[in-house]
């Protein structure tokens, strides 16, 4: 029997898919939607102060062979969202809230005025999205320093524990997660979409996304969330949720191998269905069975291992 | 009978943009046309298309005919997408994704189709495909008057009686779609299956007529939807979080009363919720 079961933050997670923010998530039921369909834990979509309508659909498309996404942080405001969010117990896995702000005191607004009003079992901050002003990228929030003065503020007035979830542009994620920790944060997600990139009709060459451009997520962003999940792995102690392309068990064993402790899942919700996050599970245990293990904890970081990475892949 | 096949996962080449031209506009009625595209979307009755022009977004509409060589979409002006719509001419480009969502299910021998508004198109599709397959149908539409009924002047389909409904009697029966609907489950016990689309207070009377005779049917529930193929979840419905752009939008009666949300309220596009008000 393979024992896929992981204990993340206090959490107990029964298997290390985390849905990743942003797919579906947007309401207590499509929360509860995922984790009847195998969802270890699920994360909901990131709540600004204000409702937000987001940019203009097309909001989404098809691109090299994953998606570009330009939501825009369409949400109704931390206000609904409590009402929202309540009672989060019947969602029956434990349940990571998400909020973004434009700057460190919103942030600590946000923690007092909304998360910690709700039972969340932790939070995670995108200090990390590349499509929308005010934002993560947009707003300069991606590098060390102001990394470690939002986790600072946060860290101040936040009762649950947090997870910071980095860029997937960076060319040295370890110095910015290393800032996290070093402000407290106790978790770090790898990473957020990558780019941003651009696609056209190919009749006319008008850009498709209502934005513009959008960030991209799926299988092209998955050599560079294995390649961040590596690096972070090598500068901080506190776990990772290696997120960024897991589409199939194989991708999940690596993220693990790279050293997260969960993997997320988003984009493959679309070319896999909703059963993905039980799909996911499926061949992890295949794969770890034909492998002699019965628990992640025995592929955890092996890829840091140079001989082992032979035996195992 | 073929029951109907349609996909809850996508190839990412499936959601690549397609263009398509205007091939024809008919004026139906006050406010409301028939756009006619070139193509055909190898679509079932029930299933949307999320269309495309690039200064005004993307909308979903539900197919009323598509014939292998065109597809047809009934549009009423409502707002600035469909007000760009309507100043559209004959060969203007247009961009679309889909088809996308679960289609009717169509599984009895004689039907009752109850439409309100452009909720008529999708039961249209469905009157004619069921025809194809020997099935016959009651197709009964509403509307306030005459001057917005649509396909009055509509050529007979053949195994389809049609039954119009305006509320002031200013064409056909004077009353209710869902009087009229009483009225033909009491007098024909042949009808084994109910079809409703339309304004969703009206839908949820259809639910209950059907409940007080016993009989099976679907409903084509509407939410808000961004991106029609199940992954932003702003089409969600509570309590148990179904995506209406995939596991809806045509389900049957029994779902729809395990929705809570349904003829209560819906969310707009920030997700805030709106409570339905009978107009
Ligand atoms: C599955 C489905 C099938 C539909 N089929 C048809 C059809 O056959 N014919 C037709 O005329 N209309 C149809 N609609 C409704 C149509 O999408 C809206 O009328 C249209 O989006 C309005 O856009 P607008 O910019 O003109 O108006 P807006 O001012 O943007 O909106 C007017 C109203 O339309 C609704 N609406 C707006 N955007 C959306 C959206 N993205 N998704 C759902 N509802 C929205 C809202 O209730 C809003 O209050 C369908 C909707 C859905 C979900
Ligand atoms: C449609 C969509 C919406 C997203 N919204 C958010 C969001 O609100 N907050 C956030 O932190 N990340 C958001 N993301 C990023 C994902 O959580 C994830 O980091 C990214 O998509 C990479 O994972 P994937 O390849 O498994 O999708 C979004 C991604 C997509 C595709
Ligand atoms: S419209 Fe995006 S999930 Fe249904």
């Amino acid at each position: 029997m393979v024992d896929l079961s992981v204990d993340l933050l206090g959490m107990r997670l029964e298997n290390p898919t985390v849905l990743a923010s942003g797919i579906l998530g947007v309401t207590k039921g499509s929360l509860k939607f995922c984790a009847r369909h195998g969802a270890g834990a699920v994360v909901i979509k990131s709540i600004t102060r204000e409702p937000r309508k987001g940019h203009p659909p097309p909001i989404v498309c098809a691109s090299g062979g994953g998606l570009l996404n330009a939501v825009g942080y369409s949400n109704p405001g931390y206000r609904h969202a409590m009402a929202e969010y309540e009672d989060l117990a019947d969602v029956g896995v434990p349940v990571i809230g998400s909020f973004v702000a434009e700057t460190a005191e919103e942030y600590a607004f946000l923690a007092e005025h909304f998360a910690n009003h709700l039972e969340f079992d932790a939070v995670e901050i995108p200090l990390s999205c590349p499509h929308t002003p005010g934002y993560g990228e947009l707003a300069g929030h991606s590098g060390t320093d102001i990394t470690y003065e939002i986790v600072s503020a946060l860290k101040a007035s936040l009762r649950a524990p947090l997870i910071v979830k980095l860029s997937a542009n960076l060319q040295d994620i370890g110095p910015v997660a290393k800032a996290a920790e070093d402000a407290g944060a106790d978790a770090i997600t790898a990473v957020n979409t990558l780019g941003p990139g651009t696609c056209f009709e190919a009749a006319t060459g008008r850009r498709v996304l209502g934005f513009g451009f959008g960030g991209i997520s799926g299988p092209p962003l998955k050599p560079v969330a294995l390649k961040a999940v590596y690096d972070t792995f090598q500068a901080v102690t506190i776990p990772i949720i290696g997120t960024g392309g897991v589409s199939t068990g194989q991708d999940a064993v690596e993220m693990i191998m790279a050293g997260a402790t969960a993997v997320g899942v988003g984009t493959a919700v679309v070319p896999r269905g909703v059963e993905v996050f039980r799909k996911i599970c499926e061949e992890m245990k295949d794969l770890l069975a034909a492998r002699g293990c019965s628990s992640l904890a025995e592929i955890r970081g092996k890829a840091h291992e140079k001989q082992l990475v032979q035996d195992l892949v | 009978m073929k029951s109907s096949s349609y996909k809850t996962s996508f190839d990412y080449e499936d959601l690549t943009v397609r263009s398509t031209a205007i091939t024809r506009i008919v004026e139906e009625a006050r406010g409301i046309r028939s756009f006619g595209f070139r193509g055909s979307l190898d679509a079932q009755p029930g299933q949307f298309v999320m269309l495309w022009l690039p200064e005004a977004g993307a909308r979903p509409f539900s197919i009323y005919k598509d014939d292998g060589e065109e597809f047809v979409l009934t549009i009423a002006r409502v707002g600035p997408f469909t007000e760009q719509l309507f100043d559209c001419r004959v060969g203007d480009r247009l961009g679309y994704f889909g088809p996308f969502g679960k289609p009717f299910d169509l599984r009895g021998t004689h039907l009752a189709l109850v439409g309100g508004g452009y909720g008529s198109a999708p039961l249209s599709f469905l009157a004619r495909n069921a025809t194809a397959q020997g099935v016959t149908s009651e197709l009964v539409i509403g509307a306030r008057n005459k001057s917005l009924l649509l396909y009055s002047d509509e050529p007979a389909i053949a195994g389809v009686m049609k039954h119009y409904c305006t509320d002031d009697g200013s064409y056909g029966y004077r009353g209710l779609v869902t009087e009229r609907l009483h009225e033909l489950l009491r007098d024909d016990p042949s009808i084994d299956m109910v079809y409703t689309a339309g304004p969703e207070l009206m839908m949820k009377e259809v639910v209950a007529v059907c409940d007080e005779f016993g009989i099976d049917g679907q409903v084509s529930l509407e939410r808000y939807m961004k991106c029609g193929f199940g992954i932003c979840g702003s089409c969600c419905v509570d309590p148990n979080g179904l995506r209406m752009c995939v596991e809806g939008p045509c389900i049957d009666n029994e779902v729809a009363k395990g929705i809570s949300e349904f003829g209560v309220y819906h969310r707009d596009a920030a997700g805030i919720r709106h409570p339905f008000v009978t107009a």
